[in-house]
């Protein structure tokens, strides 16, 4: 176990550190200190590093994160694991605005909220949040899965594509063109083994899920109400 | 004698025959009119500034014979590494998916040969456009279509687009004609469906976000590459001042006839200020900043030959930008292509439902058939050789100007001859010591 003081050598001092480590470094598990809330704390990570950031974290923690498994053991500021491409970040505390937008793939866990605009433009990550979600979460999301354990604001999964969204609580509305849609096995298959990967106790047949209406894919003017 | 003389018809100005067939084509269609190109409608340009050339008060350089540098080095402020360009006309950011693959190919081919850069767009970078290009600039747009971490690292520089001239403000659309497995696959959407592009990022707001946001894109590059943000000429003066405090090392700027690929006619004709109006704020906000010259500025949107590389630069801009012209270089609408532009209802040099992907070219399409009519070999080559004549112009103009490097270029070598550029350059017109809103008047 390798550890790095952020007081000591700042966020660059870090991401240099972690950037420039070989592919097939023995030196897998870091922990980081004193992350002081500070952007941008292992972002860009190409490798399958274990890596345990002691606090909070400012934007962007994980950002395009590849392979490597964060584990934020505070809150989380905006952006986090924007644009993933694969690995875990788990956020052991809430998550703030956009959290896992854009991401491409892997697995975003959130324990406690995220705010809004949670899994905006997601492109094929899997998001998984123990609590609630805030309003335009899911806007214009693509492909992948949000779980939401708690309730989700308004104009939820707003002008959605191909993502599915499963909430077990309350969901304030839904956005332009994102419907409630039958749940089968396939879906009760792919939520249990999210909550199985993200160990919440919640059962997939608590859920429901969402999803797109197909209506706005291809601009009708008679659909110019809706937006 | 006594047969009273008939008055001629005559059409109204107001309601001319354009706005009587666009009203007809909204009445029976119920949409608006959609199409690619920036502005169309006569606008206030660098057709309106002359240069005064050298005779005794100013020396002039021998035109063959004495040097004039044309080199621009792009993103010292803050880059590890930043690019260094033989000209100061670099191609424009379009897309994987509005453009053809071999379009995008002849770009970087062109570009590569000229000694200069070119840009993706709105859809990811091809390994073509990589490959071809020797310098290539990768945006970083708001619907991240394509946006990975390995091409980032690819990639010789960043531009963070917040918008474009021809809409700024607005997002864009690629309509599902031109949506084909390989444009559907880059984007992460199913194969014909209309691709909306948002107008805003979906994870910052405001220019502190942005600061961050750049910051992040630097620690992920290990802070090598220059960062680039792209405006529309909204509110340059605001707007550059702004992208100078959120850390840009690079502003690029695009006046209201920058093209799009798509987006609705009011939007091109309606919203956002010209080229020429947006030079100066720009230029101003650096300089109040003590940034001009550190970071630098690119301007876009309308630019056609040398002298109107000159007369940006003249105005304190680093280099410009290419994006309509260059598709013309490639051959966008060749007369020798109007029998087929016909059949489309429109003539070679009107063509512009670029979102239809039906292309004669081969250069706004996904058609397999049509994009192969575009040799990407031959195209680039046209394509260098227009910049070529472009650097050489804006050199003749130098030098007339007692200039051995075009960068020395300066507004006191400018007049206007109208008193509308006068003021938006803030130059004098010409024959006059007048440059209006200065001096009291």
């Amino acid at each position: 176990m390798n550890e790095i003081d952020l007081h000591k050598v700042g966020v660059r001092g870090i991401n240099s550190h972690l950037h420039n480590l070989p592919k097939n470094t023995n030196e897998k598990h870091w922990i980081i200190h004193n992350p002081m809330g500070q952007h941008s704390i292992a972002c860009g990570i190409d490798a399958p590093l274990q890596i345990d950031i002691r606090g909070h974290v400012g934007f962007y923690c994980g950002g395009m994160n590849k392979d490597a498994e964060l584990t934020i053991h505070g809150h989380a500021g905006v952006g986090t694991a924007e644009n993933m491409m694969s690995g875990v970040v788990w956020v052991k505390g809430n998550s703030s605005e956009s959290a896992g937008a854009t991401g491409n793939g892997g697995l975003l866990v959130i324990d406690g909220d995220a705010s809004s605009r949670c899994g905006i433009s997601m492109k094929g990550i899997d998001i998984v949040v123990g609590g609630s979600v805030g309003h335009m979460s899911a806007f214009m999301a693509q492909r992948g899965n949000l779980v939401v354990c708690g309730d989700a604001g308004d104009a939820l999964g707003d002008s959605i594509y191909e993502a599915r969204l499963y909430v077990k609580g309350k969901v304030a509305s839904l956005g332009a063109d994102c419907i409630e849609k039958e749940m089968h096995a396939e879906h009760l298959a792919d939520l249990e083994r999210l909550l199985k990967a993200a160990k919440r106790k919640e059962k997939p047949s608590e859920f429901r899920r969402y999803g797109s209406a197909r209506k706005l894919y291809n601009f009708s003017v008679d659909h110019a109400d809706a937006y | 004698m006594d047969k009273t003389p008939p008055t001629l018809p005559r059409k109204s100005a107001t309601f001319d025959d354009y706005t009587l067939s666009e009203i007809r084509r909204a009445a029976i269609t119920g949409i608006y009119d959609i199409r690619g190109g920036g502005a169309k409608r006569k606008l206030p340009h660098f057709d309106d500034l002359l240069f005064l050339g050298a005779s005794i008060s100013r020396y002039p350089l021998e035109g063959y014979r004495e040097k004039c540098g044309t080199n621009v080095v792009l993103g010292t402020r803050h880059a590890k590494k930043p690019i260094e360009l033989k000209i100061p006309i670099t191609i424009a950011g379009m897309s994987f998916g509005s453009l053809s693959a071999q379009a995008k190919e002849a770009l970087g081919r062109g570009a590569t040969i000229a000694g200069t850069s070119t840009t993706t767009g709105d859809g990811g970078m091809t390994p073509e456009e990589r490959g071809q290009s020797k310098t290539l600039v990768y945006q970083y747009l708001p619907s991240r279509y394509g946006m990975n971490p390995d091409d980032l690292r690819k990639a010789d520089a960043i531009e963070v687009v917040i918008g474009q001239g021809a809409k700024p403000g607005g997002g864009g659309m690629l309509l599902g004609q031109k949506i084909s497995d390989r444009v559907a696959a880059m984007r992460c959407l199913p194969k014909g469906i209309d691709q909306r592009s948002a107008c805003r990022h979906p994870d910052w707001t405001g220019p502190d976000d942005l600061e961050i946001k750049i910051n992040e894109l630097r620690e992920i590059t290990n802070w090598e590459k220059p960062i680039y943000v792209k405006i529309g000429g909204a509110r340059p003066y605001y707007d550059v001042a702004l992208a100078v405090k959120a850390g840009a090392d690079v502003v690029v700027l695009d006046g209201m006839q920058g093209g799009t690929a798509a987006t609705q006619e009011v939007f091109i004709e309606h919203v956002g200020q010209p080229t020429l109006a947006c030079i100066r704020p720009a230029v101003r906000a650096l300089q109040e900043l003590g940034m001009h010259r550190k970071v630098q500025l690119i301007v876009s949107g309308g630019i056609r030959n040398g002298a109107d590389v000159a007369k940006a630069l003249a105005l304190g801009v680093d280099a410009v930008s290419i994006g309509t012209a260059a598709l013309v270089a490639l051959g966008d609408n060749d007369p020798h292509l109007e029998a087929e532009y016909n059949a489309l209802g429109t003539t070679a040099g009107a063509y512009d439902d670029w979102h239809e992907g039906r292309d004669p070219a081969g250069i706004t399409t996904q058609d397999p058939g049509l994009a192969k009519r575009l040799d990407p070999v031959k195209a680039g080559r046209r394509l260098s050789n227009y910049l070529k004549v472009m650097t050489l112009e804006a050199q003749t103009i130098a030098r007339a100007n007692g200039k051995s490097h075009v960068h020395n270029l300066e507004p006191e070598d400018l007049c206007a001859l109208t008193i509308e550029a006068a003021a938006m350059a803030q130059v004098p017109l010409a024959g006059t010591d007048w440059i209006p809103g200065r001096s009291g008047y």
